[in-house]
């Protein structure tokens, strides 16, 4: 039960939650590759521009000045200033160099006249080519450089005008690209040399950058972008392009945890909901149907007592039908016994019997025949009411008269009893539909009930009528009997509407009175109950249900039977 | 003289014969009938029968129709139905068709027999009425 809930509810929030978090995931990385890629490009193009800026700056000073002034010292001294004005500590020095590679003239911090440049590999690559850039090298000054050399010819000669570039300033441009915590680039050359210093302690190992490495393509905007794990086991994305004409590679790195930590956020969030979510549907499940299990547990048990009743009311019914049988068929022999006895009693009275010594004992025996046959006629009488109700017109009946009449009855038996019947009658009760001789029954039944429980102590017995209202409308009559009398034991409680049950004296009660009055009560639709407490009394209460036009209900034939 | 000519009738034969002698030994004129019937028969044969003791709850003809072919061939009959509770509303039924009166068995003699002379004597006052009526209109013939 609580696995199919649990199955039912949980599939389509696993489908649609997985759904959206997938599209989210993919659309989510693709708006990150994008941005990464953007971020790159531009800065390709910024370290791009910034080196043909420099060689510019370079080319303006071979086309502008010739090789005289360039072979000069000085003059190289004023023009490095001038560069220096402009562009800050970018350009470390100038050096003019001739065909053999011999710095003629240098301006700068290091002492580096007439330096011989003739095996140092960008002046191998720089005489060669119209304008050369070199990778970062430490070469005579022992510090991380790079160089610029533009070349010219004079009168057939080539020599070249060079500019170092301070490392620092250019590796400032690589370094300012930072994107949340782990994102940083470096440039790496052809061979996987860097040519910035990266931020992060990275492994020199070319695995990640090879497969950039290796991309044939040296020029144009190609972005390109892998993910990829590290030595450390972390996953990274990497993001590279190539600039100086495929010479560097300008790599982006970054932690894959670190660019997609809204990702992760979200996931986070998204986890969170699914768990608390899928609690609550535990939750309710668990709750929905226990109560389930519950209501139809309530309802197996509702529908076994009602069993209960039915079988209670129909075997008071068949109880009924049997006394009724019985009653009218001892009746007939009854009748045949007193009739006999009374013949005898006439026979008696004859004048042969007049001396006989035992007259007086015979004429008292046939009383006591006569009476005790009387006595089975009002049992029987009993019976056959409890089966059938003498007079059971419905006529329309104000409750406290009824009782009024009952009591007036009753009222000279309860002095006997040194008892007192009080009664606190409601008063505009509404009028109800009932037979008045079986309502007086009940009444005269309760009232006698009362009378004999407190026979020996005395007490008062009070009747007590009242309108309960619910909601708008009248609802019933309540009628209480209560009396101070003996009590009646719990054992007793739940038998005291059975037929023939009865704790009077043998021969003073028949156990039909409480019966008879259930019988009736529940005809009318009403319900009788009882609460008792030994030594302090018995109160009864009844019901009878006032529709709304003031009138009692039509009885209906099964009558719930309460007792408390 | 016997104080009323009744006719019992009652299915159970020891009630009867008990209540026959006794109704015989209070100066009253028994017949008995065990069926309703006999009842008719006797009433047939029998044209003094002034009261008749009816139980209402006999197999075959039961005392309602009993009472039924009573009033309608001889309505000057008077007729007390006799009970057990069971049929107290057959009694009610019957008074409606013309009974004079019911009592509950067992009954009390005095009761009984009291009843019994109330019901002769109205059969008789009616009799004489009809009597009454008849000279009258006799006399006013011959006048």
């Amino acid at each position: 039960m609580i696995l199919v809930v649990l199955i039912v509810s949980f599939t389509p929030l696993v489908l649609v939650s997985g759904i959206i978090l997938y599209d989210f995931e993919t659309s989510y990385k693709e708006k990150v590759y994008a941005h990464l890629e953007e971020v790159v490009e531009k800065h390709r193009q910024g370290i791009d521009t910034f080196l043909t800026e420099k060689l510019g700056n370079l080319r303006f000073l071979t086309e502008t000045f010739g090789f005289e002034d360039l072979s000069r010292d000085s003059f190289l001294q004023e023009r490095l200033a001038t560069l220096q004005k402009e562009y800050a500590p970018v350009f470390v020095d100038l050096g003019f160099v001739d065909e053999h590679g011999v710095q003629v003239a240098y301006a700068g911090p290091f002492k580096l006249g007439n330096a011989v440049y003739s095996e140092a590999e960008w002046f191998k690559a720089a005489i060669r080519s119209e304008y050369f850039i070199s990778d970062v090298f430490l070469g005579k000054r022992e510090s991380p450089h790079f160089i610029i050399a533009v070349r010219e010819n004079y009168q057939g000669r080539p020599w070249i005008l060079r500019a170092t570039v301070n490392f620092m300033a250019f590796n400032t441009l690589v370094e300012k690209i930072r994107i949340g915590q782990t994102g940083f680039a470096y440039i790496l050359n052809r061979r996987g040399e860097f040519q910035t210093k990266p931020l992060m302690e990275i492994t020199m190992r070319r695995g990640p950058y090879r497969d950039f490495l290796g991309i044939k393509e040296q020029t144009g905007t190609g972005v390109h972008v892998i993910q990829k794990t590290d030595d450390s086991g972390l996953e990274n994305i990497y993001v590279a392009a190539f600039l100086k004409h495929g010479d560097w590679l300008l790599v982006y790195q970054q932690l894959a945890s670190d660019a997609f930590s809204d990702l992760r956020r979200t996931r986070v969030t998204a986890l969170v909901l699914f768990v608390l979510g899928g609690m609550a549907i535990v939750a309710m499940a668990f709750f929905l149907s226990r109560r389930m299990v519950n209501r139809i547990a309530q309802s197996e048990r509702e529908k076994e007592a009602a069993g209960e009743q039915v079988i209670e009311t129909g075997k008071l019914a068949a109880i009924g039908e049997l006394a009724a049988g019985i009653a009218h068929e001892i009746n007939n022999p009854v009748a045949v016994m007193v009739e006999e006895a009374g013949w005898i009693g006439d026979l008696l009275e004859d004048e042969d019997f007049k001396d006989s010594k035992n007259l007086e004992e015979l004429q008292r025996a046939l009383k006591q025949i006569h009476t005790q046959g009387h006595r089975c006629k009002e049992i029987t009488h009993k019976l056959l009411s409890f089966a059938r109700r003498t007079d059971s017109k419905i006529k329309e009946i104000q409750v406290n008269e009824t009782i009024m009449d009952v009591v007036a009855v009753s009222a000279q038996r309860a002095k006997f009893s040194n008892g007192v019947i009080e009664t606190d009658l409601q008063e505009d009760l509404p009028l109800m539909k009932a037979s008045e001789t079986e309502l007086q029954q009940v009444f005269l039944n309760l009232i006698n009930n009362a009378v004999d429980a407190m026979d020996k102590t005395g007490g008062i017995i009070r009747i007590t009528t009242r309108l309960q209202e619910r909601g708008q409308a009248p609802a019933a009559i309540l009628i209480r009997v209560s009396d101070t009398g003996e009590g009646i034991p719990q054992a007793n409680l739940s038998r005291i509407f059975d037929p023939f049950f009865t704790t009077k004296p043998v021969g003073k009660g028949t156990g039909l009175g409480l019966s008879i009055c259930y019988g009736i009560i529940h005809k009318m639709g009403g319900e009788i109950s009882v609460e008792s407490t030994v030594g302090a009394g018995t109160t009864f209460h009844i019901l009878f249900p006032v529709s709304g036009d003031g009138q009692a209900r039509e009885p209906h034939p099964n009558g719930k039977r309460s007792i408390p | 003289m016997t104080i009323a000519s009744i006719l019992l009738v009652d299915d159970e034969v020891p009630f009867v014969e008990a209540m026959t002698k006794r109704l015989l030994k209070r100066d009253l004129e028994v017949s008995a009938a065990y069926s309703g019937k006999e009842a008719m028969e006797i009433l047939r044969k029998k044209p003094l029968i002034e009261v008749v003791i009816l139980d209402v709850k006999m197999p075959g003809m039961d005392g309602i129709e009993t009472l039924r072919e009573i009033k309608r061939e001889h309505p000057l009959v008077e007729v007390i139905m006799l009970t057990g509770h069971a049929t107290i509303e057959s009694a009610v039924d019957g008074m409606k068709l013309g009974a004079f009166d019911y009592l509950m068995k067992p009954s009390d003699m005095d009761v009984l027999v009291a009843k019994v002379q109330q019901a002769a004597s109205r059969k008789r006052v009616q009799e004489n009425k009809i009597i009454e009526a008849r000279m009258k209109e006799i006399t006013s013939r011959r006048a």
